[in-house]
């Protein structure tokens, strides 16, 4: 049908950009390594040979934000350490998504004090949130597929 | 005779009226001090040929509030020193009730310099000033925190659990961040 037709065998495939761009973003998505607790051994874990987070493009995970597209904020955040995080998160480019990993990136777990920011979504605007204490590297795995259905369904006005 | 009651002969017979009360617990025996004589206690007892109490293990401190409503103590806070000889292998407390925070025992830095941190430390977290020690300063707590989280009468700063009835609430006044 259309132009494969006319061009035979020339090599050639079209697509919509739309979702062309989608899969370039999801398919090599570096995180940043924002483990701050235990849920960053859970995180490691997922990057690890046995949960192996390459094969879906992470290959690296970049401690530099100005490297990095995705941040997976692992672990509770204490409000000494929110500004840091602020600065961070503002110091990647676009286009960038935000994990919140576990139960006290996401609504402060069990620390419901004075110390502890309930919720990393205070800070961050947050794609995804991934409940568990710690969620097993599957259930980060599950977060992050959920992230990439979200991105393919991208559409071209939503990009900045 | 057992180096607890050692200990304790050796102070009294040294500073006889800084002893105010001994308490045993668990083989572990605890001084407590009046808050004036603390440092002369401390070089005594670090110094003195057979105690030796060479390492200060940590400073921390109490507030007695609850108990002090209740009439049980006079004053609001006590401090705890914890020493340990390593000679010897004996572990000591010295416990020193403190009336007013902002009038604390004097620093025991010039003994044991770490003793600054520690002291630090405590008045980060209770408010409990030590006389000599300037540098005071915020350790845990970013910079510009007021108040300090350990006393009783410091809010718990909790969220309230959420449920299906008051979560409009809760949200309304969560702040979200801005992109």
């Amino acid at each position: 049908m259309g132009i494969e037709q006319k061009l035979g065998n020339m090599g050639v495939v079209t697509h919509r950009l739309e979702d062309l761009v989608n899969w370039g973003r999801t398919n090599a998505m570096w995180p940043m390594l924002f483990g701050l607790a235990c849920c960053a051994i859970e995180m490691m874990d997922m990057q690890a040979s046995t949960h192996d987070g390459s094969r879906f493009g992470m290959e690296l995970m970049r401690p530099s934000p100005r490297q990095a597209d995705l941040m997976i904020v692992a672990g509770r955040v204490s409000r000494k350490m929110a500004p840091v995080l602020r600065r961070l998160y503002d110091q990647m480019p676009d286009p960038k998504w935000v994990i919140a990993m576990g139960d006290c990136a996401s609504c402060g777990g069990v620390f419901n004090n004075y110390a502890i920011v309930q919720g990393v979504d205070e800070i961050v605007p947050v794609d995804v949130y991934v409940a568990g204490c710690p969620p097993r590297p599957e259930a980060l795995i599950d977060g992050i597929m959920t992230l990439h259905e979200k991105i393919r369904g991208e559409k071209l006005t939503d990009w900045q | 005779m057992d180096r607890n009651e050692l200990v304790k002969d050796k102070v009294a017979a040294a500073f006889p009226s800084a002893i105010l009360d001994v308490v045993d617990f668990r083989g572990t025996r605890t001084l407590i001090i009046n808050q004036k004589q603390i440092k002369q206690v401390a070089r005594f007892l670090r110094d003195d040929a057979d105690l030796r109490y060479n390492f200060i293990s940590d400073i921390c401190a109490d507030d007695l509030l609850p108990e002090l409503t209740k009439g049980d103590v006079e004053e609001r806070f006590a401090v705890n020193y914890h020493f340990l000889s390593m000679s010897h292998k004996h572990r000591l407390r010295l416990r020193v009730p403190v009336e007013d925070p902002d009038n604390g025992p004097e620093t025991l830095t010039e003994l044991w310099p770490v003793a600054e941190w520690l002291e630090m430390e405590v008045w980060d977290l209770l408010g409990i000033r030590f006389k000599g020690n300037d540098d005071l300063r915020r350790l845990f707590l970013p910079e510009d925190w007021q108040g300090h989280p350990l006393r009783k009468d410091y809010p718990l700063g909790y969220e309230s659990v959420q449920f299906s009835f008051n979560f409009e609430a809760i949200d309304a006044k969560k702040p979200y961040a801005q992109d």
